[in-house]
């Protein structure tokens, strides 16, 4: 274990941030965002999903231009314009998804943005250079391995510190870590803090963006919260305990962004029971049931085994030990074409690579999992004019909003009208069970509402509804119940009337708040 | 412009409001202009391709190709290919012509229309069951096609080979086929090469299961976003694997209509046109990317290929000359749906 480093002195800022505002497609993302990175110190950067940090990292990276606000690098103005210039400006991001190359070495992954040349301007590497320096880098950082060893043999930890040592190779100045630790064993963690801690000692400065928070209580000087694209908190790491941090984290009131939902009494049939469903390396002992007309929401963060558990439900990846009952009849090894039989319906979280035909037109997306419906008779033919009806009236329902259904293609849609779209393809079929993943990521507020809307009268209807969220507010908003999720189990289960954001929150944070939390 | 307008190609006719040559170009008529210029720009230098004669061998030569190229075009729409289907053709050849000859075979002896009815049904089992091995490799091992089928386009291209080699005495080929199944290659209806009867039946089947079939809609859903379609419950895995047997089966019921005219089944058999065969498909319009095809396309595109061939036969073109034309005619075609990607894509 190492011990906390004295301190740097404040100095005057590396970098200035200031008043960044950002808006997509008319959306405010980012109002007035400010923070200083100093050099040697390390600034932890949070918030929940979607509160603006990605789009924060992503303007310093040069990937957004923003439409106000300036940054400020050593007193001259930074106006990347993208990642090159990022670079050239001595800023490295380490990403969650690291960027190496698995199928070259270490030592040409350090050098693959310029290899010394034997002679200047000719295309001959000068392979003993690039050996001597990747041997310095690595000792840099203590790993003894071989230069030339493949990074596809690579630990993940062994590769995050492979990032390190390309980001000193390229004499980078600021540093920032996206969710670092997200794949690494408690060692690999140990071993990548020390290392931080030395870019620390070496006067880099240090952004670290993370959800386990009792990390960036001990890594971090300062920490800034953001909320809702606001930084709504700023100030010395001592001064914070993880509790304070959840509360800036989540304290928001539910205005009328959801549509109104009364308590009911638990009644009604259970339409889904899961038995300790159990899938080694993604979820454990899973037991929970959903009713009719009950709306039951899954929170977890990223990686708890939430849509895991989704897709095993639906029959798209297979399950070792438990049983899953649909009104209670046992769904066996259930495939998506059994799972649907059954009735249930799933719209999963990643809209454009498995939920539609981007390429496809509105009509034929509202109808693919109702084909069978309408395929009669010698030689499955398709009855179009019932099939056209019928996809004409649901998509109305849905109210997406294009003039000519077979015309339009799904690809020229907003991202709120291609998720109606495929809610409207699993309406046509009248689930009994409605799984959403995420219905609401990526679209605006109004469309949110309308699909809040839909769900709503779904279960008015007597569908039962399974919501995953990664925003706590929105489960909040429209379920009757809420499990929480962490590390593949459930770890907790709130009623409606004993919703809290904070106890939910810290339900998700299960392992921050026990291991080491202030 | 609106999206709509210019991102829906099968939509027939020409999408008004844009300048000609993208209107052209988007058109699934185009190949047909294309064929119409050609011949009209032929004539001028050998009148010979308006006769009468030369479209009955432009006929003769594109009904069997028109037959493997639709069934290349299930295989298409789910981005895939059946690089297997000119050994197919050899190998079925010989296997139907061993089963139905007079000479030694099996069903001496049988009445007529048995031995042909068996015949054929030999030859396009032959050709589905090699189709069945392509959609079992790709489907259950997640192969890619180019390999699998390259890989059993030599095997059954040596195969035949060696069959006939163990078969007959010579080893060149199998005759004596009886003369019921000969009319199948040679013979008239109504004055009209019975083979066209053949291939308006398998075009109007196949239009039928493509655009208007449960199993064509899953086609096209698989070859637009395989993933959405198998959380769709669409099942990707057999809807595949029957796009490859329907290719082998077609490339089977060709075989008959080759070995009838040549009254042998021969291992020779097709060797020349797997060019053609994808050709004719993707220059009508069917994409390589998967998600686009009409059977309408794969017919323009057999003709113009035909056409082609015919128009430099005629222009006294050696073979090789003949080969290397027609290749950069594939290429700029390929180049011109890689155009209209683009044009889509701006939509």
């Amino acid at each position: 274990m190492f011990q906390k480093q004295v301190q740097a002195p404040v100095q005057a800022p590396l970098l200035a941030v200031r008043g960044l505002c950002k808006s997509f497609f008319g959306v405010q993302v980012l109002h007035d965002v400010g923070f200083e990175l100093a050099p040697g110190r390390a600034l932890g950067l949070i918030g929940e999903n979607g509160s603006g940090k990605s789009t924060t990292m992503n303007i310093l990276g040069g990937i957004h231009q923003p439409d106000r606000g300036e940054m400020v690098l050593d007193g001259q103005p930074y106006r990347p314009k993208g990642p090159k210039d990022a670079e050239a400006a001595g800023i490295a991001f380490i990403h969650q998804e690291l960027n190496l190359f698995k199928n070259l070495s270490i030592e040409e992954n350090l050098f693959i943005g310029g290899f010394p040349k034997l002679v200047r301007g000719l295309p001959f590497i000068d392979r003993r250079k690039v050996r001597t320096r990747a041997k310095e880098l690595l000792a840099a950082i203590d790993l003894d391995l071989d230069p030339a060893t493949l990074v596809s043999r690579l630990s993940q930890g062994e590769r995050q510190l492979v990032e390190i040592a390309k980001a000193l190779g390229s004499d980078a100045r600021i540093v920032i870590f996206d969710e670092p630790t997200t794949s690494l064993t408690a060692r690999e963690t140990e071993r990548l803090f020390g290392q931080i801690q030395r870019l620390k000692g070496r006067g880099i400065a240090i952004v670290y963006i993370s959800h386990i928070l009792s990390d960036v209580m001990r890594l971090t000087d300062d920490i800034v919260v953001l909320r809702d694209g606001h930084v709504v908190a700023t100030a010395p790491t001592r001064q914070m305990t993880v509790d304070k941090l959840i509360t800036s984290m989540v304290g928001r009131t539910i205005d009328q962004i959801y549509p109104p939902r009364a308590s009911r009494p638990r009644e009604g049939q259970p339409v889904l029971e899961v038995e300790k469903l159990t899938q080694p390396g993604m979820i454990k002992d899973v037991s929970f049931q959903v009713r009719q007309g009950e709306v039951v929401g899954i929170s977890g963060l990223m990686g708890s085994g939430r849509s895991e558990m989704a897709r095993i439900l639906f029959g798209l990846d297979p399950y070792a030990s438990g049983r899953i009952l649909v009104d209670g009849q046992p769904l066996e090894r259930p495939t998506p074409e059994v799972a649907m039989a059954r009735g249930i319906a799933f719209l999963t979280e990643d809209r454009r690579a498995e939920g539609l035909m981007m390429d496809g037109p509105i009509a034929d997306n509202l109808a693919l999992p109702s084909l069978p419906n309408f395929a009669g008779g010698f030689g499955r033919l398709i009855e179009r004019t019932r099939l056209g009806d019928a996809v004409e009236r649901t998509g109305r329902d849905v109210q997406v909003n294009a003039r000519d259904f077979v015309q339009t293609l799904v690809k020229n849609l907003s991202g709120g009208n291609q998720q109606k779209v495929v809610i409207g393809k699993w309406l046509l079929r009248s689930p009994r069970l409605f799984i959403l993943d995420e219905p609401t990521r990526g679209i605006d507020v109004g469309a949110k509402y309308e699909v809040y809307k839909i769900i709503n009268e779904l279960a008015g209807q007597g569908t039962g509804v399974l919501v995953i969220s990664s925003e706590i507010e929105e489960l909040i908003g429209i379920c009757d119940r809420i499990l929480v999720m962490s590390h593949g189990e459930i770890r907790a289960g709130y009623d409606r009337a004993k919703f809290d954001r904070e106890r939910i929150m810290r339900s998700a944070m299960w392992d921050s708040v026990t291991k080491g939390g202030r | 412009m609106t999206p709509a307008q210019t991102t829906r190609l099968d939509r027939p006719g020409l999408a008004p409001g844009l300048p000609l040559w993208r209107r052209l170009l988007l058109s699934e008529y185009l190949v047909l202009f294309l064929t119409v210029v050609y011949v009209a720009g032929m004539a001028l230098i050998v009148p010979e391709i308006l006769a009468a004669d030369t479209w009955r061998d432009i006929l003769a030569a594109m009904i069997p190709l028109l037959i493997v190229a639709i069934g290349q075009m299930f295989v298409l729409v789910v981005a895939g290919i059946d690089l297997s289907a000119t050994s197919v053709l050899a190998f079925s050849s010989v296997l139907g012509a061993a089963v139905i000859t007079m000479d030694g075979g099996p069903l001496v002896g049988m009445p007529a229309f048995l031995v042909v009815a068996v015949g054929i049904l030999a030859f396009m089992a032959v050709g589905g069951a090699v189709g069945a091995f392509n959609g079992a490799c790709t489907t259950r091992f997640n192969m890619p096609p180019f390999i699998v089928t390259l890989t059993t386009m030599m095997f059954f291209s040596g195969a035949a080979i060696w069959v006939t080699t163990l078969l007959t005495d010579d080893g060149s080929s199998i005759g004596s086929l009886p003369r019921e199944f000969v009319f199948i290659g040679q013979g008239r209806v109504f004055e009209l090469p019975f083979s066209l009867l053949i291939a308006l039946a398998v075009g109007l089947l196949a239009h039928v299961a493509l655009s208007h079939s449960l199993f064509g809609r899953w086609l096209f859903a698989i070859g637009i976003n395989p993933n959405a379609a198998a959380v769709s419950g669409v099942p990707v895995r057999r809807t595949m694997f029957w796009a490859y047997v329907i290719s082998g089966a077609c490339a089977g019921l060709a075989a008959v209509i080759y070995t009838a005219r040549l009254e042998t089944g021969t291992p020779v058999l097709g060797q020349r046109i797997l060019l053609d065969v994808v050709g004719a498909a993707v220059i009508g319009g069917v994409s390589l990317f998967g998600g686009k095809a009409k059977v309408l396309w794969v017919v323009f595109g057999a003709l113009f290929l035909t056409v082609v061939d015919k128009g430099l036969q005629l222009l006294g073109l050696s073979l090789a000359g003949v080969f290397a034309i027609k290749g950069g005619v594939i290429l700029l075609a390929a180049i011109v749906d890689a155009q209209r990607q683009r044009l889509k894509g701006r939509g």
